[in-house]
């Protein structure tokens, strides 16, 4: 066999080629993987600071048909824009709190956490009233019969919010940032699972996937939001977003609504009328770690 | 280039079984991150508490051994000690080979290793400058960039039987001087910045780091040189030898230095940032620290080990000198692996204990890595002896490979 001489021939050859592999992806794309096709597709996510609202809109998209393929039920998948003149804050009632964890299960149950393994975005620490807050003496693994215990307290830490957060400033792919309304949230199609985030945040407010979550489909709430409380992939970072899937639809948090004693507060800060800020000016507030500089709007008072 | 394969691919008997032993503690390494990939991160020891161990450990000494391998560069070229100048080659092979197992490192440690395009600059979405780990995974890319032109242009120009280009390697050999303190000054930056552990965020991390950088790349090559010495047409001599032990002692000195500052803040000032300290010596709330039988090892081979090469005597004594070298190797490593990282997240932020060690998993993987940098080392190595020096092994022929030995090269220099 001689090479051919023609020059036309390499060009040709070439065009051919690129058109066996179009149509060998066409077919592809077409004999019905689309889960699959999907799949890659998320792969290629942009990020989501990046994406157009063309790409923002078929992003959310393609995750509902992955979700409809892996859990069998619909989920809605939205991403609601921050209100603008809105700056939320959380105030907790240390006084009041009785250590009945119902808020660490309303978050599960809300937020769509994995069930096997646990994973919790509230930690509620008891402590000794003799010692007062002390993190070193504390225990986030209590399990008397009934709460609350003679001479303890409890100490509920989840994200902070923080105007300052180190997680962020750590995080190398930006996979994670402060929201215009305060929140602190996670790209889950771009985070790298490096836990750079898990180990800068000085609350234990971030939680890694180290294993594909264990998400029943009975237990899953469809009412999901991009940036929160959708199904997680292994391998990635999550953590609190104040239920941004309620907050920035005028709901309260799952935490809040809960709560059995009306420990938890939660408003707008910028709003002068709103409970928060009554709670800011007639109370005396205690801030978590506040010599890291990290500026929580997450505040802790006593009542009595 | 066909020489060049068959010395690899032929050698004495227990350079097949060196290999065969490598390519094994690859083979199961790969079978344990093929675990690991499948079901995900939970198959280590790390969880929220400790959420970088074994893995980051690893790395950390890593890129220690990479950095120190080329500041023996500093005295052979600024100024221009010969002895250590012909034993410069191995310690760009070595920082080499330690870079790319501090990239495997921090890969196999991702919870996400599909998305590591989107650390490409432009392809992907960088958080620089504030990102420490950014900063890392560039002067790591870099130093390794530097380090592998250096060597692959030596090496090249060997085997052509030329001497190598002045213009091209003084300057690419001097860039790397300040890269090698950086990648470990970044690598130390990454533990420093994180206020939230304040067992990490002290100013003297970072001199600490090189100090005991300084200690534990020399060791390896002093194993290495006299290793070579034995098997292969490689010379190098006692006084050689000898004089970067004399540096390693000096580097010892100050580590120790260091840490006994860092003991006496920690010690006097009596705050609750000494948990860290007491769960890496002792233990807390009455409970033993798992990890407490390797900090005082560590410890203890420091200080015989930096009194075996402070002593003249001791120093000059190859059969003294050689346990010096194995346990510097073995402190730092135990201090970088283990005490650095475990204690800097025991307790964690919020005061709760989770006693880490190592899985089964993370030894494989990390078996596997240090297998990989091993081979590649070893290749390297051979084809450098053999092009710069004549023959892999004593026994064969002379300078088969037809390169001209880089000490006559050197010459011109």
């Amino acid at each position: 066999m001689s090479q051919p001489k023609d020059p036309d021939w390499n060009q040709v050859s070439r065009r051919d080629a690129i058109k066996t592999l179009f149509t060998l992806a066409a077919a592809y794309t077409a004999s019905g993987c689309s889960r699959d096709a999907d799949k890659l597709t998320s792969f290629f996510h942009s990020h989501f600071k990046e994406l157009s609202p063309d790409q923002l809109k078929s992003n959310l998209e393609t995750w509902e048909r992955r979700y409809k393929k892996r859990y069998e039920t619909d989920i809605k998948v939205s991403s609601t824009p921050a209100k603008e003149g809105v700056l939320f804050g959380y105030a907790l009632d240390v006084s009041r709190c009785i250590g009945c964890r119902r808020c660490v299960y309303a978050c599960v149950k809300e937020n769509n956490q994995s069930r096997d393994p646990q994973i919790h975005w509230i930690t509620v620490l008891q402590m000794e009233k003799d010692k007062g807050i002390d993190l070193v003496d504390s225990t986030a693994y209590y399990d008397p019969e009934k709460v609350p215990e003679e001479g303890k307290f409890y100490f509920p830490v989840q994200c902070q919010q923080c105007e300052n957060p180190p997680c962020v400033k750590t995080c190398p792919v930006n996979a994670t940032w402060k929201e215009p309304d305060g929140i602190v949230v996670i790209d889950y199609d771009w985070c790298i699972g490096c836990r750079c985030c898990v180990t800068a945040c000085p609350y234990g407010a971030r939680h890694f996937n180290w294993t594909r979550p264990g998400l029943p489909r009975e237990d899953i709430n469809p009412d999901t939001e991009f940036l929160g409380n959708r199904p997680r992939p292994k391998g990635v970072v999550e953590k609190c977003t104040f239920c941004i899937q309620r907050s920035r639809k005028g709901r309260y948090p799952a935490c809040v609504e809960i709560c059995p004693v009306g420990a938890r507060k939660f408003g707008n800060l910028l709003d002068p009328e709103s409970e928060i800020r009554y709670i800011l000016k007639n109370h005396r507030i205690f801030i978590l770690k506040e010599e890291l500089n990290t500026q929580p709007k997450f505040f802790y008072y006593f009542s009595i | 280039m066909k020489k060049i394969l068959n010395l690899l691919f032929k050698g004495s008997a227990s350079y097949y079984i060196w290999v065969g032993f490598l390519l094994v503690c690859i083979i199961q390494g790969l079978l344990a991150y093929g675990a690991q990939f499948n079901h995900g991160l939970i198959v280590t020891h790390m969880r929220d508490s400790v959420s970088w161990g074994f893995y980051i450990g690893n790395f950390t000494f890593l890129v220690g051994v990479a950095a120190s391998a080329v500041m023996l560069v500093i005295p052979a070229y600024i100024y221009n000690w010969k002895p250590i100048k012909e034993v410069v080659i191995f310690g760009e092979l070595l920082a080499v080979a330690a870079i790319t197992m501090c990239l495997f490192f921090v890969l196999v440690d991702m919870g996400r290793p599909d998305r590591l395009w989107h650390m490409i600059p432009v392809v992907g979405r960088l958080n620089f400058p504030s990102s420490l780990l950014d900063w890392d995974a560039f002067v790591l890319n870099a130093y390794l960039l530097v380090n592998a032109t250096v060597v692959g242009h030596l090496l090249w120009k060997a085997y052509k039987g030329e001497a190598y280009n002045k213009k091209i390697v003084v300057p690419l050999v001097i860039f790397s001087i300040p890269l090698a303190v950086g990648i470990h000054t970044v690598t130390a930056f990454l533990y420093n910045g994180m206020a939230s552990r304040p067992y990490w965020n002290s100013a003297i991390l970072a001199p600490r780091f090189l100090a005991s950088a300084l200690c534990s790349g020399p060791a390896v090559l002093l194993i290495l040189f006299q290793v070579l010495r034995k098997i292969t047409a490689f010379e190098i001599k006692d006084d050689a030898i000898h004089k970067v032990a004399e540096l390693m002692a000096y580097a010892m000195g100050f580590n120790l230095f260091l840490f006994g500052a860092e003991i006496f803040k920690e010690y006097y000032s009596n705050t609750q940032h000494l948990v860290h300290y007491e769960y890496l010596f002792f233990g807390l709330h009455g409970q033993p620290s798992p990890i407490a039988w390797y900090a005082w090892t560590s410890l203890a081979f420091s200080i015989v080990a930096f009194f075996l090469f402070l002593v003249p005597a001791t120093r000059k004594n190859l059969y003294t000198m050689n346990i010096g070298a194995v346990l510097i190797y073995f402190s730092v490593y135990i201090e970088k692996g283990i005490a650095l990282i475990i204690p800097g997240y025991t307790p964690d932020t919020l005061g709760q204990i989770y006693s880490y060690t190592p899985s089964m998993t993370e030894l494989r993987v990390a078996a596997g890595i240090f297998g990989t940098g091993f081979l590649i080392f070893t290749l390297l190595v051979r084809i450098g002896i053999a092009l710069l020096f004549g023959s892999p092994e004593k026994s064969g022929d002379l300078r088969t490979a037809g390169g001209t030995p880089l000490v006559e090269a050197e010459g011109s220099v």
